[in-house]
């Protein structure tokens, strides 16, 4: 869903990459809550491959591909924040070094790809956790329906930001509609690689899925008493 | 004085590597392999764009020359190792910048408390 240059207005991509810089300072103060030592290369890992994956794309019939864009997939690993820079990171990775993605379109790309993804990916798999059972084997599955709401979100909001700035002169109802459509199938395929990502990271290492730190069985190690002091020798 | 036993720590950590590596080696293969097989159609949003019209106003990227543009190794005429290529250093690049990032980011563990006032807790007695 990499939009290139020229779609959007000087405006709107302003706009646009106003929006995506603060998305990103709120990320930097969100992810500091999620990252630590040890799961800070993990980030690093999950960035990577949403990129291997993105590379992989899968048709979905009429002579149209879908690939991965891993917002609710880096969301459950690593967290919402953290998972939405690292994919923030993948855009620019692809912008910068491949011209995938447009240099004027890197806010919307960020907002559509990033944001969206990672935010209403985590909001669903948080929502549909509440009615499963309290249990690892819940999660890749939770996390595999917020992934597959997520695209056809993603493809909404699109449609809306060319409402307000697209510069082709189209039918919006004819653009919403065949958005939706093609992105509820890709959005199915983001599901199951997101649901089988997350299953097989929690059959080797459920420690590390962030979304999945609840229901281990052991408390977290960092939880200490408020009275701890360090000493100083 | 640390509350975790310093073997259990290790462990975890080295485990903690080794997952880390597999993973890479995973995302290495996909991106430097795998990426040939892919469906070479374009995605939803190309086809919807060239259908309804909204390509008419796409203009072309300005690194579209660049050594990679288009995950293409400029130079390398087999396609295997042209886009292969193109996907490891991809994934390299996007580890290293990605990693960094969130290292930077990451909760000391000095102040380990989830507060953001590093300063105040340093200054305390």
């Amino acid at each position: 869903m990499h939009v290139p240059d020229g779609f959007f207005d000087a405006p709107t991509s302003v706009a646009a990459g106003g929006v995506a810089l603060v998305g990103v300072a709120a990320c930097l103060h969100g992810a500091r809550r999620e990252l630590d030592e040890r799961t800070a290369p993990l980030a690093g890992l999950v960035a990577a491959f949403v990129f291997a994956v993105q590379m992989l794309n899968f048709p979905v019939g009429a002579g149209t591909s879908g690939h991965l864009m891993g917002g609710a997939l880096a969301a459950v690993l690593i967290g919402p924040w953290a998972g939405a820079l690292a994919v923030t990171v993948v855009l620019l990775v692809q912008a910068l070094l491949f011209a995938d993605g447009g240099l004027s379109a890197l806010g919307i790309n960020v907002i559509l790809m990033a944001m969206v993804t990672a935010l209403v990916g985590y909001g669903v798999f948080k929502l549909v956790m509440g009615v499963m059972p309290k249990r690892l084997a819940s999660v890749p599955l939770a996390a595999g329906i917020g992934a597959f709401v997520s695209v056809p979100v993603a493809a909404v909001v699109f449609v809306g930001f060319y409402a307000i700035g697209g510069t082709a002169d189209i039918s919006l109802g004819a653009v919403a509609s065949a958005m939706i459509g093609v992105h509820l199938l890709i959005g199915i395929g983001e599901g199951v690689i997101t649901g089988l990502t997350v299953g097989s990271v929690i059959a080797v290492r459920p420690d590390l899925v962030y979304g999945a730190r609840r229901l281990l069985p052991r408390p977290q190690l960092e939880l200490r008493p408020a009275s701890t002091r360090e000493t100083t020798s | 004085m640390t509350t975790e036993s310093p073997t259990t720590d290790t462990g975890r950590s080295r485990r903690t590597k080794l997952f880390l590596l597999a993973g890479l080696f995973v995302a290495l293969v996909l991106a430097g392999i795998g990426s040939y097989y892919a469906s070479a159609d374009p995605d939803g949003l190309t086809k919807v764009s060239e259908d309804e019209g909204m390509a008419e106003s796409e203009t072309p990227h300005d690194l579209a020359d660049s050594p990679l543009g288009g995950y293409e190794t400029k130079d390398v005429d087999n396609d295997r190792l042209s886009g292969g290529m193109a996907g490891v250093v991809g994934v390299g690049v996007t580890f290293v910048v990605a990693g960094g990032a969130a290292l930077l980011v990451r909760r000391r563990s000095r102040s380990s408390d989830d507060r953001d006032g590093t300063e105040v807790e340093a200054s305390r007695p």
